[in-house]
């Protein structure tokens, strides 16, 4: 009873949804108020419609309804409440229902909270929001269905796929999806203000607080499932340039590029055109991204059965939301005047750089990750494009990108003096310089591009913390009054200065674990002592445990630096029965400057257990560091969120008292 | 500076990112491309030694063998044609014997393929779309082992 009124909850949201889609954009065409009214309560009644059905399917999974083939097919009564719950989107149907959540809460968040938006926008941007989520429910109805039942019902179910039944990954689709689906606020506002044919300082304004919370559930879900697969696939890697990673950095580089150039928007009237044309693109990388996924078209590490009808359809949704919007914006772009203009060295010049970059990054990694497929279409026979190509292509490109984040924003809008900048920041030149010979000599001539990263993350670290420290006159002025500057910076200007800083943190652990990573391999009988950078490992042996739905070998290394006790590491080997699907669980001792981490393989002789056992050693230096800078930069997000002038629900008078670039941000 | 030369300025600077890209991506494509390769591939027609390439198959029953030093020699076979493989590393969680996996990784003088990385999937009723496809050249695939829905 209860599957079959998700479902029917699920075609009245579809009804609603077209409801919205259509009665407020005629309204806003026609000038008819009562119309345009339609969008808030619709919008509210499609987040509860979709939530019943949310729910509906939740219920069928942690009380093991198997009379719903979904529960079926990914669950098992056995499995944990957690992995119950998070088993509901760790199967297409479910994850594309909590797609379709997602899409609605934000639809709901601008109807409670989108008060100061004119009334005509806001009417068009959930009538655009609308459309997305008409395609996306019918998706649901029409080609993945979570509600389907089965008769006669099974005893029990297929249990979820091992890998996934993990903290990490529970969380990792709603944060990954928060991010992708928070970038379609972003396009609605776009096709509204195109529909609407004006784009002004308010528009970047609005756009923004959207942009940036999908950003940072977009950092926050990448740099999960990249931890996710550092220590649950046992590979001592944490990126693989695999098609369905790159597909969630492309949005996540061009929404970094659309925060900044909504900047310029917001301050300077300029670069309208080109800010609602990433706006559309970054959503449409979103759209792709689901595609890529959902199709089963590349081959990847994330195995997703593929089912054509479905990549048929998203291919469709993805071929009108991105044709259609870029069609408009083809007729309508030209009547965007841009206003502010610019010498070649400004802060507009800088971000713009940024965008440039940014954009040819995205594009460098879309065409690595489209290119098989482009090349077996056209019969080209089958090919893939490995790590070294997205290495030599974007490391290029991100590396001058971080050269002119240290110094952009310290240069002023409309002109700047260069060399005076790069004056005041000549202690963040030396101290670059420095920290890149340093590592050159430490590392014995080590890799040059690593050096060149480390000495251009030192850079980006000390020219934030300088630029800072200017802005408040630290050390110029009495402390006092270095205090009450700083309570007067707004808090969008922190936030920019913590994500910069976590990004230069970030690279470090990027560059010091591509770069200086140490491996061993080896079969180790019990007692044997092996010694990687410093450390030794002495493996004790393995033990027989058991799980509450898994039986385990667990291997014991004692480790020690120098005679001194460090830490004792416990990988193991799982094996899930119901699927009899074995897992490997590695273990990480952390020191803050390094990982040390261990994972145990398969015994010489399997009838031997208490003889030799392939062990896999690595020595990871700096990767905290990675996971530190991202959080570091979902802060500095967050901060910049709560920034009086970016928040949502603040009346629109008062906003227009505030003259145009009075702030400094 | 005028509305007109800013935005040519733009363009110009576009289209120097642009043919930037284009060119750090054309050199990168020139040599790390991968090829993928079935054994009757490099039957009808051998890779040119030292050249990074990827093969796929099943892994044959019964010739995955434990060398002394640690790494793990196994046949990989599209059932019309068999390749050596050896790798040196710990295999992933999924691969068994029978399974269809994809090794990438080089070939040595003596005809055997050295795999740097070995791939099998998520899930044991999933075949790598290359093996599939290897498999349905060589004549042996019965719609009956494409995978299932769900991952």
């Amino acid at each position: 009873m209860i599957p079959e009124i998700g479902h029917f909850a699920l075609i009245l949201a579809l009804v609603v949804a077209l409801i919205q889609g259509s009665l407020p954009m005629l309204g806003a065409a026609r000038g008819k108020r009562g119309w345009m009214r339609v969008a808030e309560p619709a919008a509210l009644l499609q987040l509860l419609l979709v939530l019943i059905a949310f729910l509906a399917l939740m219920q069928a999974y942690i009380v093991s309804d198997f009379t719903v083939w979904n529960v079926v097919e990914n669950s098992h009564s056995a499995k944990p409440l957690l992995y119950k719950i998070s088993g509901v989107w760790g199967n297409h149907e479910g994850s594309m229902l909590l797609w379709v959540l997602i899409l609605t809460l934000y639809g709901a968040a601008v109807a409670l909270f989108g008060g100061n938006l004119p009334e005509r926008l806001r009417a068009r941007v959930l009538g655009v929001q609308a459309w997305i989520s008409t395609g996306f429910i019918a998706f649901c109805l029409f080609t993945s269905n979570p509600f389907a039942r089965v008769t006669p019902p099974p005893l029990d179910g297929n249990d979820l796929n091992p890998l996934l039944q993990d903290p990490g990954l529970a969380f990792h689709p709603p944060l990954l999806y928060l991010g992708y689906v928070g970038l379609s606020m972003a396009f609605s506002f776009a096709v509204a203000a195109l529909i609407e044919g004006r784009v002004d300082a308010a528009w970047g304004r609005w756009v923004r607080p959207w942009t940036l919370l999908a950003w940072c559930f977009l950092t926050g879900g990448i740099a999960l499932g990249s931890w996710w697969a550092y220590y649950e696939l046992g590979w001592g890697g944490w990126w693989f340039w695999d098609p369905v990673e790159n597909v969630s950095l492309m949005p996540w580089l061009l929404g970094t590029a659309l925060l900044h150039s909504a900047v310029v928007v917001e301050k300077r009237e300029a670069l309208k055109a080109w800010t609602i044309l990433l706006a559309i693109l970054a959503f449409g990388f979103s759209l792709l991204g689901t595609f890529i996924v959902r199709s089963g078209l590349l081959s990847s590490v994330h195995a997703f059965a593929s089912d054509p009808t479905r990549g048929v359809f998203i291919l469709i949704l993805l071929g009108l939301a991105v044709g259609g919007a870029l069609l408009l914006f083809a007729v309508r772009a030209p009547k965007l005047q841009a206003q502010g203009l610019f010498a070649p060295i400004s802060r507009e010049a800088g971000l713009l750089l940024n965008n440039l970059l940014l954009g040819t990054a995205a594009a460098t990694v879309f065409v690595g990750t489209l290119y098989p497929l482009l090349l077996e279409a056209m019969g080209g026979g089958k090919v893939s494009v490995g790590p070294p190509y997205f290495n030599l292509t974007f490391v290029p490109l991100f590396l001058p990108l971080v050269l002119a984040m240290g110094a952009g924003p310290l240069l002023n809008w409309k002109r700047a003096d260069l060399a005076g900048v790069l004056g005041r920041l000549k202690l963040a030149l030396i101290a670059a310089i420095a920290v890149g010979l340093g590592a050159w000599i430490l590392s014995d001539g080590g890799p040059v591009m690593a050096c060149l990263a480390f000495g251009l993350a030192a850079w980006l670290l000390l020219a934030t913390l300088i630029e800072l420290a200017e802005r408040i006159s630290l050390f110029r002025a009495p402390l006092t009054e270095s205090l009450r500057r700083a309570g007067r910076l707004p808090r969008a200007h922190y936030g920019m200065s913590l994500a910069h800083a976590g990004l230069a943190i970030a690279i470090f652990g990027i560059t010091a674990s591509s770069a200086w990573k140490q491996e061993e391999v080896r079969l180790m009988r019990p007692g044997e002592t092996l010694t990687l950078a410093g450390y030794a490992y002495r493996f004790e042996g393995v033990e027989r445990l058991q799980g509450p739905n898994y039986r385990s070998d667990m291997a014991s290394f004692t480790v020690t630096r120098d005679g001194d006790y460090v830490a004792t590491l416990t990988p193991e080997k799982r094996l899930y029965p119901v699927q009899n699907a074995p897992t490997t669980e590695a273990a990480i001792h952390t020191t803050g400057l390094a990982d040390l981490y261990a994972v145990i393989g398969d015994p010489q002789d399997p009838q031997d257990r208490a003889g030799a056992w392939t062990v896999r050693l690595y020595h990871e230096p700096l990767v905290p560091w990675m996971w530190a800078g991202a959080l570091i930069m979902i802060l500095g997000g967050l901060v910049s969120l709560s920034d009086r002038r970016l928040r949502v629900g603040m009346p629109a008078r008062r906003r227009k008292s505030l003259p145009a670039g009075a702030a400094e941000a | 500076m005028k509305p007109k030369r800013q935005r040519l300025t733009l363009i110009l600077l576009g289209m120097l990112a642009l043919a930037g890209a284009t060119a750090l991506v054309l050199t990168a494509f020139e040599d790390n491309l991968v090829f993928f390769y079935s054994p009757s591939d490099i039957q009808a027609e051998p890779p040119p030694e030292g050249r990074n390439l990827r093969v796929g198959g099943l892994v044959l029953e019964g010739s995955v063998e434990k060398l002394a030093d640690g790494a793990v020699r196994f046949t990989l076979s599209d059932t019309a044609n068999e390749l050596p493989v050896v790798f040196a590393g710990i295999l992933p969680d999924l691969f068994r014997e029978g399974q269809g996996i994809v090794a990438e990784g080089r070939f040595g003088p003596e005809g055997v393929f050295h795999a740097e990385e070995v791939l099998a999937k998520h899930d044991e009723n999933y075949m790598p779309p290359e093996v599939a496809e290897a498999l349905k050249k060589s004549g042996e695939w019965q719609r009956g082992q494409e995978p299932e829905q769900g991952q």
